[in-house]
């Protein structure tokens, strides 16, 4: 019996569920900031449906979000052929390939989270900085982001918690398959879908527990550490 | 010398305002809603205009016609907002210094010990924002915005936030920089004391329009009768040296021609002349010399106009000896029973206790 009770087929998805949900969460951070940003403080024509565009993936049925991925990024799609021409990069069935679909699923909740922390700093700080001699990309590093830290912060984690548990628009995309793309979501369905199963299943639901509440906690300690300088007047 | 020339249209609003404005302060007065405000957001660059022209020294900061626009952070205009707006993941240094590291090096002219000790800050270096006073927190901001050396200074109502004491805590404050560091100032305020004592000249602006420019004295005046609520703000500038000190009652006399007047305070001698604000509803009329008042200052002079219409007061405008004028209300009761007429000769009484000390400037020598 190897290690905590878990096989090594269980270990396997848990690591590949932390890598995806990383790389998912490192890779839409700067372009949810970027959009956080534009939306809180920018007034455009379309602005409406851009913010709807943004949130489509939180209200849409995720297998529709999962299929317009395959439609799109499958080998034969139009931006995943490019991809594999110009790149050589294949998405589909392939770990990195859930890591978009994580992304894609996760992102509406990073950029509202985000979004709502830049809205509330007074944009007469940014004034003030600027009347100072800050450029606006000056503005942004010194003032709106460490000022949006605790709400970055929180969308992040956000983010990295709805990865772990995406089940609909992964296993659209790219499947269930073992040490590639079965993450622990996949896993525990594959378990119930099999006599006998229920233990396994048990187990990776305690180890989503157990990841989903230290990604809490981790997220609560690291907003609380940064907001007390944060606070604004 | 800097040139202002703006339009704009919001909801409500039509905003069309031309001035100039020299060294030293320039106050933009109005009441709440006049636009000066907007002023200041045009000269820093916050607010676009419809069309304008802004010009600092030689340099153009806006031309709609040249489609001319310096974004702020290329205007070199320093801006003290009315709360402070100090940035608050930073200590009282790092905001100092902020400004200071846009600048490039060789305009930085206004170093940054002189500064912290003008403003008396230097105790508060490492401490956050958040554990200033709003007096200190605003000391800070005005200390911020000179150290990024700036070639115009505006200031949008820096003591608005602040109690009676505050405000007076910081004016001194203000007239060192303004003194001791000779950058231009343009100072927005609705307290006509804060104006009447700072200001070399003022601007005075009503729903979006210049209604009258010139000295405090000129413009302060109310030139006819304010509306009813606007009575306090009513207020005559006079000028005189210092004839003595009383220390053991805690006044300064000073030597009017018009008789003595009594200030609260001991004023700081100056080599110059003190000016001081009198409301007009701080002025009360006698016919005859009064006999025993509490009031020490009586000055003669003779009314020139009365200006009344169906409101409870009337103003009484006094040409003093010397030329200076007075504004006094009482009521339209009053001057009936008294039979007060354009041409009498009539003492004013001014209550020592209405004249506000923040009011009270201390001239350079002519």
């Amino acid at each position: 019996m190897p290690e905590l009770g878990l096989s090594p087929d269980e270990w396997t998805a848990i690591r590949l569920s932390l890598r995806i949900a990383g790389l998912a969460t490192l890779v839409s951070l700067p372009l949810a900031i970027l959009v956080a940003h534009w939306l809180a403080r920018t007034r455009f024509r379309g602005k409406v449906l851009v913010d709807g565009l943004v949130h489509l993936p939180l209200v849409l049925p995720p297998v529709v979000t999962g299929y317009v991925l395959l439609v799109l990024f499958g080998r034969r799609g139009p931006v995943g052929a490019w991809l594999e021409q110009t790149f050589g990069l294949v998405l589909s069935f392939r770990w990195t390939g859930a890591a978009l679909a994580c992304a894609v699923m996760g992102f509406p909740l990073m950029v509202r989270a985000i979004r709502l922390a830049i809205e509330s700093i007074d944009p007469r700080l940014e004034q003030a900085a600027g009347t100072l001699g800050a450029s606006p990309a000056w503005v942004f590093a010194t003032v709106t982001l460490p000022l949006a830290l605790p709400g970055i912060i929180a969308g992040a984690v956000l983010c990295f918690a709805k990865a772990l548990g995406e089940f609909g628009a992964t296993i659209t995309f790219v499947s269930n398959i073992p040490g590639e793309t079965q993450t622990i979501p996949a896993a525990i369905y594959t378990y119930t879908q099999i006599p006998g199963g229920d233990a396994g299943a048990f187990r990776l639901s305690i180890v989503a527990v157990i990841i989903a509440l230290g990604a809490l906690v981790a997220s609560e300690v690291l907003a609380r550490r940064s907001g007390t300088r944060a606070q604004p007047e | 010398m800097i040139r202002f020339d703006c339009q704009l249209d919001r909801r409500d609003f039509r905003f069309r305002v031309a001035f100039e404005a020299e060294t030293g302060i320039t106050a933009l007065f109005g009441p709440s809603g006049s636009g000066k405000s907007t002023a200041i957001r045009l000269l820093a660059g916050l607010e676009a205009a419809k069309e304008g022209r802004i010009t600092l020294g030689d340099r153009v900061l806006l031309d709609t016609a040249k489609r001319v626009f310096i974004p702020p952070h290329r205007r070199r205009i320093g801006l003290v907002f009315q709360d402070a707006q100090l940035l608050p993941h930073l200590d009282i240094r790092a905001n100092l210094t902020y400004g200071r590291f846009f600048t490039p090096r060789d305009e930085r002219r206004i170093a940054f010990d002189p500064v912290v000790e003008v403003l008396g800050i230097g105790h508060l270096l490492s401490r956050q924002p958040d554990t200033l006073s709003g007096g200190e927190r605003q000391r800070v901001a005005i200390g911020r915005a000179l150290l990024a050396s700036p070639h115009l200074l505006l200031m949008d109502e820096p003591l608005a936030s602040l109690d009676a004491a505050r405000k007076t805590e910081i004016l001194p404050f203000i007239e060192r920089l303004r003194d001791e560091f000779r950058v231009p100032i343009v100072y927005v305020s609705h307290a006509v004391e804060e104006v009447a004592r700072l200001a070399a000249r003022v601007i005075r602006l009503d729903n979006g329009a210049v209604t009258a420019a010139g000295s405090p004295a000129e413009v302060l005046a109310p030139v006819a009768l304010a509306s009813f609520a606007d009575r306090f703000d009513a207020v005559s500038v006079l000028s005189a040296p210092i004839r003595r000190y009383l220390p053991e009652y805690g006044v300064t006399l000073l030597d009017h021609p018009a008789g003595e007047i009594v200030v609260p305070g001991l004023v700081p001698t100056g080599q110059g002349e003190v000016r001081v604000a009198i409301r007009a509803t701080g002025v009360t009329l006698a016919v005859g010399r009064p006999a025993q008042v509490s009031v020490r200052t009586v000055l003669s002079g003779r009314i020139t106009a009365i200006d009344r219409n169906e409101s409870p007061f009337a103003m009484a405008t006094l040409v003093l000896p010397g030329g200076q004028t007075l504004k006094a209300y009482a009521t339209r009761l009053a001057f009936d029973a008294l039979g007060l007429d354009i041409g009498d000769e009539v003492q004013a009484l001014i209550k020592a206790a209405t004249i506000d000390e923040r009011s009270l400037a201390i001239l350079p020598p002519a």
